[in-house]
């Protein structure tokens, strides 16, 4: 009893130091509500006269000012984008009673399209009531007088002059040059995430891919401010101060405008890519992926049926395959394999095996076929470059092991990404053990390096890493980070600073197994070689190597036959070379989609290109872009000399 | 069953004096919305849907007898505990802090539910240790609350990591902590004060900065703070009528729909609005209180006295900011701000303060 009673007693005391506690956070709150309500009372009533003026009166707004976005130019000065300025017809749906109504007045004046009207919704949803927002772009001058004369009818709507982007290039520089499109919620986000936000007050536009995006940056520029008295209908009265906008840095790119054009003209109806990379300094010179898009239609949102036929199409047009599309290599990997074979002793220049048309495991029955059915015959290390035999390479994989081949293979940057100066590169895949652990739990088989051995099986690589592996074979094992900027020029000084080239990897190949290899690879591009046709008639020696990536699999003891296969299941042609082969200037890869044979599908694209580049000539039919290099370049140190005539000799030899 | 039962069933354990006033909040917070939107419908639809989701917890929450609650303390807390230093590990940058953390199906915000677990965790330790409660218990609880405040305020998210510490230290302070070891502390602060000045982010002591002079940064980080002020006042003692103000529909105001929603509501509708406001918020918090007073265990008092007092310190910062007396901690204010998730770990909190009604009420009777 007595020890209930102190328990119930202690549970009292208890209870009313909690409630004391409780008062007392109860004043604490009473408090606090009390200093808000002081400060309340101090705010709007005692200082009311102060803030309602700041308000009403003297509302200062601070109107920013949209710099000029940097232009883009290749290496030669030919502009790739530019702005120019036009007067469009905007709404701020904010001031308008009867959109419809008003849309309806403004069509009788203006000619405005269902599909303007459809995006002007789109934007309507998309944005602030108080923004105004462009119905139609491009006013004739007719337009304007005529709405002006009319423009009372109309509160508010405005004809306002703006700045455009426009790529002259169209289509042919779209995956390279990307777009710029409407800021979205989504950037805005991305902005304040990086602090930005402030610098795209009152920027509508904003780099969504290609080099417009990754240099975002760079061609923006500084908004400038200017500090407006406006009345209370937010008007503007007097401008009390005001800071210049810094205009975005201008681009100069490593691109040669005419070269990206041949290029992609070259494909022809072929789907692909292609990469042009000078293996002296990493500079990237044609950069195509097939098909393109024409990046105009974004800028002010894309219409929802060009939308579907893009993004629905079978060729894909928005996948810019030269980063993001992972091919196997396929052929194009023996030069390196050859160099491996050589560097692990595994193989001497002179070994030769005896090819029967297929390979088979020791104590296993199951067949890998070489891609000629019969055979070879005697095949050394030259010979298995020149008529790409398979059977010399499934056996170098197997007695080399996935491991060496992996190590040796990585040098040349195979299983990673570039780095070259562009958002969303793919990395390819280099297998090893360890990977084939980590991703599907099981051990490496023999089988699997045989495959990998001609570059099938797990292998995959983009045209962007085989281009820069290319280059970085042509110069001897020393490779150069590809990169796109050559220039970066600042328009309030006028300074102009360039790229340097960035040595990215390092591994000097012994100069003996490297001039058997590129002998070989020069021979595939001469009689008897598997690309003889594209390399007939060079004026300059090319170094190459053609390749198949298997999109299909085969069965065992069938016939890969390219009539009888439908033409998305055919294999997808590579091929791979640098030029002239004893001083390369240009080393490049072609991947064309399901092309079949590198030979004949790839190597024609690359000899084209080879041929402008080294010698100038440019094929017949070329469409000409109406531009012409700007003045504005002058003192921005681009080399002009990029592409010399070709010499006399040179002739001759044609 | 009758509609009349159904309703009764429905209504069982839900505490429909505090119900009215966190109704009469978020019906506001509906018409301020519409206005900070320039007068359009998606927010205020959005917000209707958070308030639909967050009171079904709430209702589910108050359903809930009191010892699952107890027994779900060390779990939750555990879990929280993981989640935080997953983010630590894993997470996500975004706005310069690293806060979410990416599950693949959606991303997660683990301070978030260390708004409840926290004060839970501790109510339930004080709770198992009621009989023999010493200086060391106090210390082990004070540890609960400092790992994961450390871990919040390192993300760095000094606002959330600053409720927190506060919605713990209101535990304790319920839990009767001695005004001595209170005293001592509050010393040490004092004179730490400098070293922890270092400790700060850039951006935290340019905002503490800007309070103290605003008008340093007019275009950066103390347009905020001007603008609101700017806001408010100009309302006046009536307020510029609704959808009239000039601050909120000429852009003048940042985040209007969030942070900053006070002073939307504060230029049109004033300082009669305010009063107003102010009345609701004490409604909810005295009725709080009482539910706290008439609570029967230790557990359920620390826990409806933390909730309370957590409720009021979320007002208090939110509009001490936007009328410029506190810095610009990025607090939205509860029940009134756009925003799914804080208005679902509100009325979570809510439901349990109705919980703790409801049940002991049943008990009693």
């Amino acid at each position: 009893m007595r020890y209930h009673h102190i328990e119930l007693k202690n549970h009292q005391r208890e209870l009313y130091y909690f409630r004391l506690r409780l008062a007392l956070s109860l004043g604490f709150v009473l408090l606090l509500m009390t200093v808000l309500l002081v400060r309340f009372v101090y705010l709007q009533w005692l200082r009311y006269d102060h803030f309602h003026t700041m308000a009403e009166n003297n509302r200062i707004s601070i109107v920013p000012i949209v710099p000029n976005r940097g232009l883009i130019l290749d290496r030669n000065g030919v502009v790739l984008a530019h702005n120019y300025s036009a007067y469009t017809l905007e709404i701020t749906p904010s001031k308008v009673v009867d959109m419809e109504a008003t849309l309806d007045g403004l069509a009788e004046l203006v000619d405005i399209q269902p599909k303007d009207r459809k995006r002007f919704r789109k934007m309507l949803g998309e944005n602030r009531n108080f923004e105004s927002l462009p119905i139609r772009n491009l006013l004739s001058d007719e337009e304007i007088a005529r709405f002006s004369a009319q423009r009372y009818r109309f509160p508010g709507v405005e004809v306002k002059a703006r700045l455009f982007r426009e790529y002259p290039y169209g289509e042919a520089t779209s995956h390279l040059i990307g777009y710029i499109g409407r800021i979205t919620q989504k950037d805005t986000d991305r902005l304040e995430d990086e602090d930005l936000l402030a610098n795209y007050r009152g920027s509508d536009y904003i780099g969504k891919a290609g080099v417009e995006q990754s240099y975002e940056r760079e061609l923006h520029g500084l908004t400038g401010m200017e500090q407006v008295e406006v009345d209370a209908g937010g008007h503007g009265v007097r401008v009390l101060s005001r800071s210049t906008p810094q205009s975005g840095n201008n681009l100069t790119l490593t691109i040669d405008a005419k070269l990206q054009q041949i290029a992609e003209q070259a494909f022809g109806n072929y789907r692909g890519a292609l990469v042009a990379i000078d293996p002296n300094n990493g500079e990237v010179l044609a950069f195509v992926s097939k098909p393109g898009y024409d990046p105009n239609l974004f800028i002010d949102g894309i219409d929802q049926q060009s939308w579907d036929e893009l993004n629905n199409s079978p060729d894909t047009p928005l996948n810019n395959r030269v980063l993001r599309g992972q091919y196997p290599p396929g052929s194009t990997i023996k030069p390196f394999m050859a160099l491996a074979g050589l560097y692990y002793n595994k193989r001497s220049p002179t070994y030769t095996i005896s090819d029967p048309g297929h390979f088979s495991l020791p104590g296993t029955t199951h067949l890998y076929r070489d891609w000629k059915k019969d055979g070879h015959g005697s095949v050394d290390l030259f010979r298995s470059i020149v008529v790409s035999c398979d059977t010399y390479y499934y056996g170098l994989a197997v007695e080399l092991g996935i491991d060496n081949m992996h190590a040796f293979l990585a040098q040349f940057g195979f299983g990673e990404k570039t780095g070259v100066d562009l958002e969303g590169e793919q990395p390819g895949l280099l297998p090893s053990q360890e990977w084939k652990m980590r991703r599907f739990k099981q051990k490496w088989y023999a089988g699997d390096s045989v495959s990998a051995g001609i570059g099938q099986g797990y292998d995959l690589v983009t045209p962007m890493q085989l281009a820069y592996a290319t280059a970085t074979l042509a110069n001897g094992g020393v490779g150069y980070k590809p990169h796109l900027l050559k220039a970066l020029q600042n328009m309030e000084t006028g300074q102009s600073t360039a790229t340097k080239a960035e040595v990215s990897a390092n591994y000097p190949i012994n100069s003996q197994h490297f001039s058997l290899v590129k002998s070989a690879m020069i021979a595939v591009t001469q009689p008897g070689g598997t690309a003889a046709a594209a390399g007939a008639g060079a004026a300059y020696t090319i170094a190459g190597k053609t390749g198949t990536a298997q999109v299909v699999g085969i069965k065992q003891g069938a016939k890969y036959d390219a009539s009888r296969l439908a033409e998305r299941h055919r294999d997808h042609a590579w091929f791979m070379a640098f030029a002239p082969a004893e001083q390369p200037r240009i080393a490049l890869a072609v991947l064309a989609e399901n092309g079949g044979h590198g030979g004949s599908a790839a190597a024609p694209i690359a000899r084209k290109v080879m041929d402008y580049y080294l010698l100038g000539k440019a094929p017949a039919s070329m469409p000409v872009v109406g531009q012409t290099p700007t003045a504005v370049l002058e003192s921005s140190g681009v080399d002009a000399g990029t592409n010399p005539a070709p010499s006399q000799e040179e002739e001759e030899h044609d | 069953m009758t509609r009349r039962q159904f309703w009764q069933r429905f209504s069982l354990h839900l505490d429909l004096i505090l119900l009215t006033g966190l109704g009469l909040l978020m019906l506001t917070s509906l018409v301020v919305l519409y206005s900070a939107g320039d007068a359009t419908w998606g927010r205020v639809l959005a917000q209707m849907v958070n308030i639909v989701v967050a009171f079904s917890v709430m209702w589910a929450v108050a359903n809930m007898p009191l010892h699952y609650l107890m027994r779900a303390a060390v779990p939750l807390y555990t879990l929280g505990m993981i989640l935080l230093v997953a983010v630590a590990l894993f997470g996500e940058i975004s706005h310069g802090a690293r806060r979410w953390l990416n599950l693949g199906v959606a991303t997660i915000q683990p301070s978030e539910l260390m708004k409840i677990a926290v004060p839970l965790m501790m109510a339930w330790y004080f709770e198992q240790h009621e009989a023999a409660l010493n200086l060391k218990s106090y210390a082990i609880a004070t540890l609960l609350l400092l790992l994961p405040v450390a871990f919040i305020a390192k993300q760095p998210d000094l606002g959330t990591a600053i409720l927190i510490g506060a919605s713990g230290f209101y535990v304790l302070f319920l839990a009767g902590l001695s005004w001595r070891v209170m005293a001592v502390v509050a010393i040490i602060a004092a004179v730490s004060a400098p070293f922890l000045w270092d400790m700060l982010h850039d951006y935290q002591r340019h905002r503490i900065l800007m309070l103290l002079d605003p008008t340093k940064d007019a275009l950066g980080k103390g347009y905020h703070t001007i603008q609101g002020m700017i806001a408010v006042g100009s309302g006046g003692i009536l307020g510029k009528g609704y959808l009239h103000g000039t601050q909120t529909h000429l852009n003048f105001l940042p985040e209007s729909h969030t942070d900053f929603i006070f002073a939307v509501f504060s230029e049109e509708f004033g300082l009669v609005g305010n009063l107003i406001l102010l009345g609701m918020y004490l409604f909810v918090i005295l009725r709080g209180f009482v539910i706290t007073a008439n609570a029967s265990t230790y557990f359920t008092r620390l826990m409806a006295g933390s909730i309370t007092l957590t409720f009021f310190t979320y007002a208090f910062v939110n509009m001490g900011m936007v009328s410029g007396i506190l810095p610009v901690v990025g607090v939205p204010l509860p029940l009134m701000s756009y925003g799914g998730t804080s208005l679902l770990t509100l009325l979570l909190g809510f439901g349990i303060l109705m919980s703790i009604q409801t049940h002991q009420k049943l008990v009693k009777t």
